[in-house]
């Protein structure tokens, strides 16, 4: 965990007053919405179809027991009883009324959790692995840089005015769990010929209208000049970046219009006029941020329990480990991810009780912290092995042991038409339909790691690019119709995926994809080859073929 | 001479004016009664452009009370009830199409 120092804390108590004197100036009229409407995107408040939308940040994907509980209270207080882990480690509530959202920031800002700039054309949450910190081969926890960088762009005046939002995600280990390659910085840490730590620095990914996978301008940065450098980029965004054309506005764009090497050597001439000054990470300042996160005080445990190795008979348990659990840094430990893909349900949905039952298992089981990944699923980080039955018992009592982590079911999806202004289609109820096709767990697990997104509109939040099946929703004579694609991945082999064909209409997705489906295991040439592969294997046409054939 | 945005409005068919009640966010539809309902049932129906015009404009001019007014299609049954006339409005209309818990 992070903890706050009093800088932090009056930061974010003085934006809670600043924003409850904005919202009573809107409210009384003196605000006019044209003036009021920068502020609140400033402070992660939407207007959405049905009401104000409110998006809080939960920085790198950490959260303590402490901050779980009052994430359930605002769900429940200011909320309908329920929140949306999002793809890029934040929490939306879907309800909240504007006179009300200055109570609720200030009941977050009481445990260290706000909501800046989470929306905006300015620095997004810095995201990273949900398993920073514990996963085993990291080269360190990226969570310190991200902290770095969360602290110097938070509020920072040169990036509160960027020409479009700007997102940066950083992982640490060779399996990149932060889609690093579709933001428009990606910081990959790793060690240098010398043994020191520094940054491959990617810029220029994204979804969206006109997606990109980022490509490489440094391969290697010193973790002491990484500040620097990301300004450097920032500034040349911010000088040649298009403000004329919100289409074209993202650092993408003027990546691909200037081309990686001009670009690179405009950051370069950037990065040397700026000299080595203050933006230069003292290693006492790193080593300030390093210290204030803390590790639980593990304990030297077997690798393998007593506990496990009676819970392996229970066929059941062992399903749920198979997928649920990965292994930790620490012997005897474990990463247990916590599926809000549950058959039927809306993906990356959490209850109020919910929230609250996990931040007690986190208590019982896992020194008091969650992490939130952006597949918009849940982790315990630190859960002693001799735990994992009983924690699995526990689990299923509140409906959040599904075993589906990384399965056909563990669909990732945008909240769509039902609640987003911008959405074309809706996207829930696809991936409804399609986690009860696919609820058979023998079948799913026949079927083996497929990820499957959807997003209701071009905007891809719900990341369909890189889907291994992608769906997209589109309106065509005032209907919805669904573009699928196939062959994206997210990982640190990034690609887009391929269109199968002519978009289909709302009924007829879920069949759809089980035809894919179905032409994946007859295509396959043995069991362990994942459907990515096959479809890298043989291409887009026999799927086609299979789809289309009968349409 | 008329403005470029007033060029922009044109409607093929019934119409409504809707929006978000600034408070709290819920929807609401414009009535002809110069104010607010959060029943469709109670929206003032325009039919031609000029109309459709007149209602946005007179609604935009209560910054306070609403946010984001737009003009949207409806459809209208025998006996004069009102129905939204696309998914987005009956969505907005009559709420979620989900269910919230799995099912």
């Amino acid at each position: 965990m992070y903890a706050y120092d009093e800088l932090d804390r009056t930061l974010i108590n003085e934006r809670v007053s600043e924003f409850r004197d904005q919202v009573k100036r809107r409210l009384s009229g003196e605000l006019t919405e044209d003036e009021f409407k920068m502020l609140r995107l400033q402070n992660g408040v939407y207007l959405q179809l049905h009401a104000y939308m409110f998006r809080v940040a939960i920085p790198y994907g950490t959260l303590s027991s402490k901050q779980l509980r009052r994430l359930a209270h605002v769900a429940r207080r200011y909320d309908r009883g329920y929140g949306h882990f999002t793809t890029r480690q934040n929490i939306q509530f879907n309800w909240i009324k504007l006179s009300e959202l200055p109570d609720a920031l200030a009941e977050l800002a009481e445990v260290g959790i706000h909501a800046m700039q989470t929306s905006g054309n300015n620095m997004r949450n810095v995201t990273s692995d949900q398993w920073a910190g514990v996963a085993p081969g990291e080269v360190e926890d990226p969570r310190i840089w991200s902290e770095i960088l969360r602290q110097h762009t938070t509020l920072h005046p040169e990036f509160s005015f960027l020409p479009r939002k700007f997102k940066i995600a950083i992982t640490a280990s060779e399996h990149d769990r932060a889609a690093i390659k579709v933001h428009d910085i990606g910081l990959r840490l790793h060690k240098n010929a010398d043994g020191e730590t520094g940054f491959e620095v990617l810029v220029g990914g994204g979804l969206g209208r006109t997606p990109f996978i980022a490509k490489t301008i440094k391969p290697y940065v010193a973790g002491r000049d990484i500040l620097s450098y990301v300004e450097a980029i920032l500034r040349v965004y911010n000088q040649y970046g298009r403000r004329d054309n919100i289409y074209k506005a993202r650092i993408k764009i003027l990546v691909h219009e200037l081309g990686i090497e001009k670009f690179a050597r405009e950051v370069e001439e950037e990065w040397k006029q700026m000299g080595h000054g203050a933006l230069t990470l003292d290693h006492s300042v790193i080593e300030e941020v390093r210290s204030r996160f803390s590790y639980p005080p593990y304990e030297k445990l077997p690798h393998m329990p007593d506990e496990l190795k009676q819970a392996a008979h229970d066929p059941l348990f062992e399903r749920w480990r198979k997928n649920s659990v990965a292994p930790h840094k620490v012997q005897g430990y474990s990463i247990v991810t916590l599926s809000l893909k549950p058959v039927g349900g809306p993906p990356g949905d959490a209850t109020a009780d919910q929230m609250d039952a996990v931040a007690d298992l986190a208590d019982r089981y896992s020194f008091g912290e969650i992490r939130v990944g952006h597949e918009q699923n849940l982790a315990l980080p630190h859960v002693a092995k001799r735990d994992l039955p009983q924690l699995w018992k526990a689990l299923d009592r509140i409906g959040l042991a599904t075993p589906n982590v990384n399965l056909v079911t563990d669909i990732i999806a945008c909240p769509g038409l039902d609640y987003c202004s911008l959405a074309n289609a809706r996207s829930i109820p696809i991936a409804q339909e399609l986690t009860r096709r696919f609820a058979n767990h023998d079948t799913a697990e026949m079927i083996g790691r497929l990820h499957i997104n959807i997003s209701g509109c071009i905007n891809a939040c719900g990341h369909h690019h890189v889907g291994h099946i992608g769906i997209l929703g589109v309106e065509k004579n005032g209907e919805e119709f669904y573009q699928i694609t196939i062959g994206g991945r997210a990982d640190e082999n990034a690609q887009m995926g391929a269109l199968i064909g002519p978009a289909v209409p709302y009924a007829e997705v879920a069949d759809v994809i089980e035809d894919i489906v179905e032409a994946y295991l007859a295509l396959r040439d043995r069991p362990e080859e994942l459907f990515v592969d096959t479809v890298k294997r043989l291409g887009v046409e026999p799927f086609k073929e299979r789809v289309y054939a009968t349409r | 001479m008329t403005s470029p945005l007033q060029q922009k409005i044109k409607i093929t068919g019934p119409s409504m004016v809707t929006a978000n009640r600034t408070s709290d966010g819920i929807v609401i539809y414009r009535t002809a009664k110069q104010g607010w309902s959060a029943s469709l049932s109670d929206a003032a129906i325009v039919r031609t452009s000029d109309e459709a015009r007149a209602l946005l404009a007179e609604a935009n001019a209560d910054d306070v009370g609403a946010v984001g007014a737009y003009i949207a299609p409806v459809e209208l049954k025998d006996g004069g009830e009102i129905k939204p006339g696309n998914l987005r409005e009956r969505i907005r209309s009559k709420g979620l199409t989900i269910d919230l818990l799995p099912a």
